[in-house]
């Protein structure tokens, strides 16, 4: 019988550390942002029908960047769970905080019990209302959660993005400015991403109790002031 | 039923046992039945019911009304319940039969519907979610043979089509399409003569809302399961309109005008008995 060889836990967790993180810094930025009309998230996602963002209940959206099968499941998943609190409870005993751990909880086993880590970040935007203020949970590849109250950046470059957006970050202007704010953040020394490459979706209290909406590459266009496609 | 800490668990699935977008499917893993599933059949005269939905197509999409009283046997188990539901934007549904299933029924319908457009992305056709609804009512076939009948009409916008359908279900689950106009519950057979008698191809939504609560106003005269407006206590049918622009639920104010004026014409005929 051969006996494996002995790694250390510090190497192995490292090891696995690493792998996540290249996958995920392959992945193009997102950028979710609180301002003082409800939340946006901004993604860098060339295709139109992989969607990179999406509604989950009444006022919570997701967001995810890195492998996309797998932040695909967490999404699923995270629709499943809060529809299925929402039919078992009421509707508002859904919140983004419980969903953000169950979350992390899965992130966090499958990275220290299983061969390969997630190769994915998320976001849980949550919009406030009289009783809760706008929350961002930010979950890692091993489960680590933060919240943040005015904007979270995900992906590859993460950081550079994230001190670009926050010199640029205004949360009480138009939204149409935190859009370019968001946009020139995630563009950096490239040429400025066009309409075409973002998806933009926001989280806005309009008198309904679905706050989510996905909005279309005209008004992405539009409030960018870029010119449409092939009229240049 | 699983524990709530199963419930609250992420539901995550290995891709042979994945329920895809059916939220139905994903409940019936909790097995969680409010209503018991055994007994002698007596169990209908025992919950309360609720009657007459009408509803009709008019030029620019359908309308869907429901009156607002409850039975229990010969007893007035509510006066103001609503039977009229919006299943989501572009839909509605009505219920007769046993109150509390029915109720149940939408509820889960709704997340259901809800479920598939945030699951995969789209919503379900107009045609799809008539078939949804047609196998929630097939489930509830042991409930129905113990005296637990679920009777949906449902209604709504076609994007595809540009036009308002109507769909009738039978207990068994079966699924029908109606072409101008229908009506359920106890006094479904009063509300359609009405329906019948006032229906014109080309009405336009005031017509129809117009009629829609003369059918049901009239089923109220015959039957005694039927509540008609109640000017007394300020209660009015629950009255929709399903075009392209959704679900929109008219005010009570103009079916009070309604009412008069169905009033004043009974005093005109002269036919107070």
């Amino acid at each position: 019988m051969s006996m494996p060889f002995y790694v250390a836990p510090e190497q192995l967790m490292k090891d696995r550390a690493d792998y996540a993180r290249k996958g995920i810094a392959r992945g193009r930025a997102l950028i979710g942002a609180v301002w003082e009309g409800g939340i946006i998230i901004v993604a860098e996602n060339p295709s139109r029908s992989l969607h990179k963002l999406s509604e989950i209940y009444d006022r919570i959206a997701f967001g995810g960047v890195g492998k996309y099968n797998e932040f695909d499941q967490l999404r699923v998943a995270g629709i499943r769970h809060a529809d299925l609190k929402g039919y078992a409870y009421a509707r508002e005993d859904v919140d983004a905080r419980s969903l953000a751990n169950l979350y992390a909880q899965y992130l966090g086993t499958v990275f220290t019990h299983e061969m390969k880590p997630l190769e994915v970040e998320i976001l849980v935007a949550e919009l406030g209302n009289g009783h809760r203020e706008s929350q961002l949970f930010q979950i890692l590849y091993d489960g680590t959660v933060m919240d943040e109250r005015e904007f979270a950046v995900l992906g590859g470059d993460a950081d550079a993005i994230a001190e670009r957006f926050r010199a640029l970050y205004d949360a009480s202007g138009p939204r149409e400015r935190l859009l370019q704010s968001a946009r020139d953040a995630l563009s950096g020394q490239r040429p400025p991403i066009g309409a075409d490459d973002l998806e933009v979706v926001v989280l806005e209290d309009r008198g309904e109790r679905r706050c989510f909406r996905r909005l279309e590459v005209d008004e992405v266009r539009e409030a960018l002031g870029d010119q449409p496609e092939g009229s240049a | 039923m699983r524990k709530d800490g199963a419930r609250l668990a992420l539901p995550l699935f290995d891709p042979r046992h994945d329920p895809g977008p059916d939220f139905a499917a994903l409940v019936s893993r909790d097995a969680a039945r409010t209503v018991p599933t055994s007994g002698d059949g007596s169990l209908g005269a025992q919950v309360p019911h609720g009657t007459t939905i009408a509803a009709l197509r008019f030029a620019g999409g359908v309308v869907i009304a429901g009156d607002r009283r409850a039975t229990e046997g010969n007893f007035i188990a509510n006066r103001t319940i609503e039977k009229v539901f919006p299943a989501d934007r572009f839909s509605g549904v009505g219920i007769a039969g046993a109150a509390g299933p029915a109720v149940e029924m939408v509820r889960i319908f709704q997340v259901q519907l809800e479920h598939y457009e945030k699951v995969e992305g789209k919503a379900l056709s107009l045609e799809g979610k008539a078939n949804q609804l047609a196998q929630m009512i097939r489930q509830n076939l042991p409930l129905a043979m113990q005296g637990l009948v679920v009777m949906p009409l449902f209604a709504g916008w076609d994007a595809e089509r540009s036009e308002g359908r109507i769909f009738t279900f039978d207990v068994a689950g079966g699924r029908y399409e109606e072409v101008a106009y229908y009506a359920i519950g106890s006094g479904g057979r009063d509300a359609r003569a009405t329906l019948k008698l006032g229906w014109r191809p080309g009405l336009d939504e005031a017509g129809a809302v117009h009629l829609a609560v003369q059918a049901l106003y009239e089923a109220a005269q015959e039957d005694a399961a039927t509540g008609g407006p109640d000017a007394l206590r300020g209660i009015f049918p629950v009255v929709a309109v399903i075009d392209r622009e959704g679900y929109r639920r008219i005010d009570d104010a103009r079916l009070e005008e309604i009412a008069v004026e169905l009033d004043q014409a009974v005093r005109e005929r002269g036919a107070r008995r």
